[in-house]
């Protein structure tokens, strides 16, 4: 169970280094940073019980909320730290500086969470919403036994992707395959499209938006709010077109289309899979922290490669082009089979997250 | 064209704006002396599609529902039907409203159509009259008695905090799981089953009138009924 691609997500890590906020460091002297593994699927509120020990003896008196900044942005918490860490450091900054706060939570800012029971939920009610997304109902997320229930967080909290799949496998929520989609082909055929519902993804998109001219994506400013991130929770429709193979493009087209006007249409050649470059990559991406610097020259490198296929060269709007396309760290080519990256991508809670970074130009001649 | 049987009790987008309009309408026509539902456009930077509508629907600074529900409860019985009485509404919460203490709260309720349920969801927030939110307990105590025990049985499956899609700040929802269930049930549920533009218009008074209940604005249907019908007619 679990292919290849899922099991590099479920040990996908970031080493963060968390300092204590200076305003709640009550002792001489101040206590060192904590140094932890942050889980690419996890949210950030579940590490407390492995950083409270390091700080708690040094905190005012008070009740514990806790929450998290990196820079001065405060992090939501309901986004799982990978899809933070992919979109807030566009240069991966290893290990990754977050500062912890347990008081003064910023209640305008972030939606509350309590406790452990808050991700939780917040955690199945996103899986019940995939669930509506690709079966039109989420009766089985609803009807899930209390010990399944139990056991599908049990194993997510744990990082066990074997037991995790166990359960989710009962709620039918087959993620689309190869067969599902030669077999939507076939049907496409033999009849007159209408019968045969699209497939419907359940993605959450996060577009970053950066208006100074920089040459170098490191050189981005800081994000210093949250408005400068557009939120973009839509289910993308898997349209098979003569047979084609709806690609990674095909979906961020749809999702992005203003960034992608006038552009001709992918041609056969463009849209050929290849699968085992894109296999390949993610190993090398995920697998190894180590591998970091390698794995980014690699990135650069099938970037560069691949410059007529990328989004930066071939789109034409006026006001924005896209400059990074970043699904759990890696950098996917664009012609990756898009029911391939939902499969090996995808979250525990069925959402393909997708980072995308979109330089705006603030005039005509920045444009060059 | 009638709708199909098989109808899932969903709304696409623009048939969203379009409901979004009735209501704001014939609420205006129906309630002149309350706030009204206007129409908020909001275009987002990105992924602002042709075929989608990008906004919500808003009626700000309602007092607090409590308050409100017996407001209208007495317009509507008095003006529209006087022989109708509160006894078809068993749940009586007016004896609550009185063991509140009489400070002023007020609500923003937002509607926002959901793209993942493909069904108008109910945002609010609650304030005090100098613009300090209302704390959840505070919120919780304004809610009808139904509502509040529903907060404790089913917490995280009723109504929560989160972001509000277009102001990127939390706000209370109610969970839009099972609305297009109940919604089918409530407009196709009968042998006759309306028109698609007929439902399209209706849908969004018909959720009202059953959403509008959990934070205590009472919308009886039957307010809107001799509006409704000539009104459709028109605007089609």
């Amino acid at each position: 169970m679990g292919t290849e691609g899922q099991k590099y997500v479920w040990e996908g890590a970031i080493p963060l280094q968390i300092h204590l906020d200076e305003s709640e460091i009550t002792t001489l002297p101040a206590p060192p940073p904590a140094l932890i593994l942050g889980p690419r699927i996890g949210y950030l509120p579940l590490l407390l019980s492995l950083i409270k020990p390091y700080f708690s003896s040094t905190l005012p008196p008070g009740t514990d909320t806790v929450w998290f900044d990196y820079k001065g942005l405060p992090l939501k918490w309901y986004i799982p730290i990978g899809v933070l860490f992919d979109i807030l450091c566009l240069e991966p900054e290893r290990p990754w500086n977050l500062t912890v706060h347990f008081r003064t939570y910023p209640a305008d800012l972030l939606s509350p969470c309590e406790s452990e029971d808050t991700v939780k939920w917040n955690f199945i009610n996103s899986l019940k919403e995939a669930a509506y997304i690709i079966n039109g109902n989420c009766k089985n997320v609803m009807n899930m036994s209390q010990p399944d229930q139990l056991e599908l967080w049990r194993s997510f909290m744990n990082g066990h992707m074997e037991g995790n799949l166990r359960i989710s496998s009962k709620l039918k929520l087959g993620t689309v395959g190869e067969e599902s989609a030669t077999k939507k082909a076939t049907a496409h055929h033999q009849q007159s499209s209408s019968e045969t519902k699209p497939d419907r993804i359940p993605v959450r998109l996060y577009v970053r938006s950066i208006e100074e001219d920089v040459h170098d994506l490191e050189d981005a400013p800081p994000v210093d709010s949250w408005d400068k991130i557009s939120y973009i929770n839509r289910p993308v429709e898997i349209h098979m077109d003569d047979g084609k193979i709806f690609t990674l493009r095909d979906a961020i087209k749809t999702l992005l289309p203003e960034l992608f006007e006038d552009e001709p249409s992918i041609d056969e050649e463009m849209s050929r899979i290849e699968l085992q470059d894109g296999e390949k990559a993610l190993e090398t991406d995920l697998c190894d922290q180590d591998l970091e610097n390698a794995s980014t020259a690699r990135s650069r490198e099938l970037t560069d490669t691949l410059d007529e296929c990328t989004p930066s060269s071939c789109c034409s709007s006026e006001k924005a082009e896209v400059k990074l396309v970043r699904i759990q760290g890696i950098e996917p080519k664009l012609d990756i089979p898009f029911t391939w990256v939902v499969k090996n991508l995808s979250n525990p809670e069925h959402f393909l997250h997708i980072c995308v970074c979109v330089l705006v130009a603030q005039g005509q001649d920045k444009m060059r | 064209m009638g709708v199909p049987t098989n109808w899932d009790g969903t709304l696409s987008s623009s048939e969203f704006y379009v409901s979004a309009r009735s209501l704001s309408e014939k609420w205006k026509t129906t309630y002149p002396a309350l706030p009204s539902w206007s129409w908020n456009s909001c275009a987002r930077p990105f992924g602002c599609t042709s075929v989608e509508i990008q906004g919500y629907l808003s009626l700000q600074h309602f007092c607090c529902p409590k308050f409100v529900e017996e407001e209208i409860g007495d317009e509507i019985y008095e003006e529209e039907e006087p022989t109708s009485t509160t006894k078809d509404e068993p749940t009586d919460d007016a004896t609550l409203a009185h063991s509140y203490d009489q400070v002023l709260h007020f609500y923003d309720l937002h509607i926002v159509y959901n793209i993942s349920y493909r069904v108008p969801v109910l945002y609010l927030r609650g304030y005090h009259s100098d613009g300090q939110p209302l704390a959840s307990d505070d919120i919780e105590k304004d809610l009808p008695y139904h509502s509040s025990k529903l907060i404790k049985d089913s917490r995280w499956t009723f109504m929560t905090v989160e972001e509000h899609p277009y102001l990127n700040r939390p706000w209370y929802l109610l969970h839009p799981c099972g609305t297009s269930e109940w919604m089918k049930l409530l407009l196709a549920g009968d042998a006759f089953v309306p028109e698609r533009e007929e439902l399209v218009q209706q849908y969004l008074l018909s959720w009202l009138s059953v959403v509008g209940q959990v934070v205590g604005l009472r919308v009886p249907l039957e307010a809107f009924k001799n509006v409704t019908t000539p009104h459709t007619a028109a605007d089609a």
